[in-house]
């Protein structure tokens, strides 16, 4: 297993306590993309809701998605705000559209080398990052640029 | 029935404590926003027993049923916090206010932001929490966490799309700290900023270089407002509210970055309403205060609001264009958010009071249309254009 992308000390991803995002969690947990999907209209949704923005269906489940992307905008962050980044460096946080789920966007970092140019539009893949701290046990979607 | 405010709620004072860095002030937070109202009855001459409202926003902690208690006010009429972070509350708590005014809800309300932040904690910070859940949860484990953070993905795309370089940013910060050479209450007064020094700063984040971000401040700014037939009753000339217009584009609050319209400042929707309200065009704009939590939210705030196409800011942010008292748009006169104070924006409102009535520090000779943004790239978000006499 490779090492985590950031250094370790971050905060520490939980699912909602009213469930709202549990099964996105789950979901990376077994090295699978799950993203909110109305049943009724076929919307995909992202962040999680409780009701379908397009029908206002409140019939809503997570289906898999292919974790494959395009960059949307980025960021190289070289200021830590927080004191586990204190010697880390700058690092890539990405902005990733999936097309394959009707364009929404998730936030994860962009693995390889910080300091490299980041075009926008890049399809880029998912790479599942597991975290098995000793309190705490989390997956996280990282990505990486497709040649 | 055409329904406006245009003309009809007037600034007769406006009032600020001393600026401090953050935590640096002496008093708590509560008694500079009292000492910031009692400065402002002091310019409009009235006694803070008068005041029968009171608006702000971004979860101002000073309440106001505690303000009038403490002031003495006689009856409290109206006490309203415009929901939202950050400073998009600034010209709506202002709208608000005169809203209560105009529909006879009120008669004489205090808008204010007091600050403290050595008494209640910093903005520029991640969490420190262990676990994280929520919004927080899809975007902290990234690193992803603080303002700055949040925006530049923003700033970034229209940047690129655009084709905008670096330099249009760095002219919104030279432009503010050369004003704020001029404002002896400015927390950056004596502290010049050129070219080099920009380009020589610290990345924040990119596109952020250090002076690219707002300050974090102590200290308190407030406003009170009056009905128009009452406006000519005070010391100074009178700024009349000519338009107020607040909120955000469909869906502006979608969770974790989904926002359809994804790299703007917020103001798509509501730049036409304003205008409409006030009665103005861009063209009719003698000086913008436009909130500067970071430049980049400046640079959209402007597009959005019609001074330059979205493809011409290369050559329309140019620092000398935005210079008091001989460019075609002064803006952020005081020093603003980066050089002057971070009021939450408060103390742009006040700036734009005071270039009506001629008292800025970098005085637009002749100024009757005076506007202010507030709190880009957030949601809501908020603006407003005051009025000299000459405009109603």
């Amino acid at each position: 297993m490779n090492a985590p992308y950031l250094a370790p000390g971050l905060p520490q991803p939980a699912p909602a306590p009213d469930g709202l995002d549990a099964p996105f969690w789950e979901g990376l947990a077994k090295g699978e993309l799950r993203l909110q999907r109305c049943r009724a209209c076929r919307g995909w949704q992202w962040g999680p809701e409780w009701i379908c923005h397009r029908c206002l269906s409140f019939d809503l489940g997570f289906e898999p998605v292919a974790p494959k992307g395009r960059i949307y905008s980025y960021e190289r962050v070289w200021h830590p705000v927080h004191p586990a980044l204190k010697d880390q460096g700058p690092y890539l946080v990405a902005l990733v559209e999936i097309p394959g789920a009707g364009g929404v966007r998730l936030v994860g970092n962009l693995l390889g080398d910080p300091r490299q140019t980041v075009p926008l539009g890049a399809s880029v893949e998912g790479v599942f990052e597991r975290h098995d701290d000793p309190d705490a046990s989390f997956t996280l979607l990282q990505w990486r640029l497709l040649d | 029935m055409n329904r406006t405010l245009r003309g009809s709620v007037a600034v007769a004072g406006v009032g600020e404590t001393d600026y401090f860095k953050r935590g640096q002030s002496p008093d708590p937070e509560f008694k500079l926003a009292l000492k910031a109202i009692i400065a402002a009855c002091e310019d409009a001459g009235i006694s803070p027993r008068e005041v029968d409202g009171f608006a702000s926003y971004s979860n101002d902690r000073s309440d106001p049923s505690r303000l009038a208690a403490a002031l003495g006010c006689r009856e409290l009429r109206f006490a309203n916090m415009q929901w939202g972070g950050g400073g998009g509350g600034g010209s709506a708590a202002v709208g608000n206010a005169a809203a209560a005014i105009a529909g006879g809800l009120a008669d004489c309300v205090v808008v204010f932001r007091a600050l403290a932040q050595g008494q209640f904690g910093r903005f520029g910070q991640g969490p420190r929490r262990k676990a994280i859940f929520g919004d927080g949860a899809h975007t902290a484990p990234y690193g992803l966490m603080s303002p700055a953070q949040m925006f530049a993905m923003k700033v970034q795309r229209f940047m690129r799309q655009h084709g905008v370089g670096q330099a249009a940013l760095r002219a919104i910060s030279l432009a503010a700290y050369h004003h704020a050479q001029n404002n002896p209450r400015a927390v950056m007064h004596g502290r010049p900023l050129d070219e080099a020094t920009y380009d020589n700063s610290r990345w924040i984040v990119e596109p952020f270089h250090l002076y690219d971000c707002c300050l974090e401040n102590d200290g308190a700014a407030a406003m009170v407002l009056v009905p128009a037939e009452r406006a000519k009753d005070f010391p100074h000339a009178p700024a009349y509210l000519l338009g107020a217009a607040i909120g955000a584009h469909f869906r502006a609050g979608a969770p974790v970055h989904n926002t359809p319209d994804y790299a703007t400042s917020t103001f798509k929707t509501l730049a036409p309403r304003l205008y409409e309200m006030a009665g103005v065009a861009p063209g009719d704009v003698d000086v913008l205060q436009s909130y500067e939590n970071f430049t980049g939210g400046v640079l959209m705030s402007l597009v959005e609001h019609g001074f330059c196409p979205p493809d011409g800011c290369n050559e329309y942010f140019v620092k000398e264009r935005f210079l008091a008292p001989d460019g075609d748009l002064p803006l952020n006169t005081s020093g603003g958010n980066l050089a002057e104070c971070y009021m939450h924006g408060l103390g742009l409102n006040v700036e734009a009071v005071r270039q009506i009535r001629g008292q800025s520090s970098n005085p637009v000779p002749g100024a009757q249309v005076s506007m202010v943004i507030s709190g880009p790239m957030v949601t809501p978000v908020s603006c407003c254009i005051f009025g000299g006499e000459a405009t109603l």
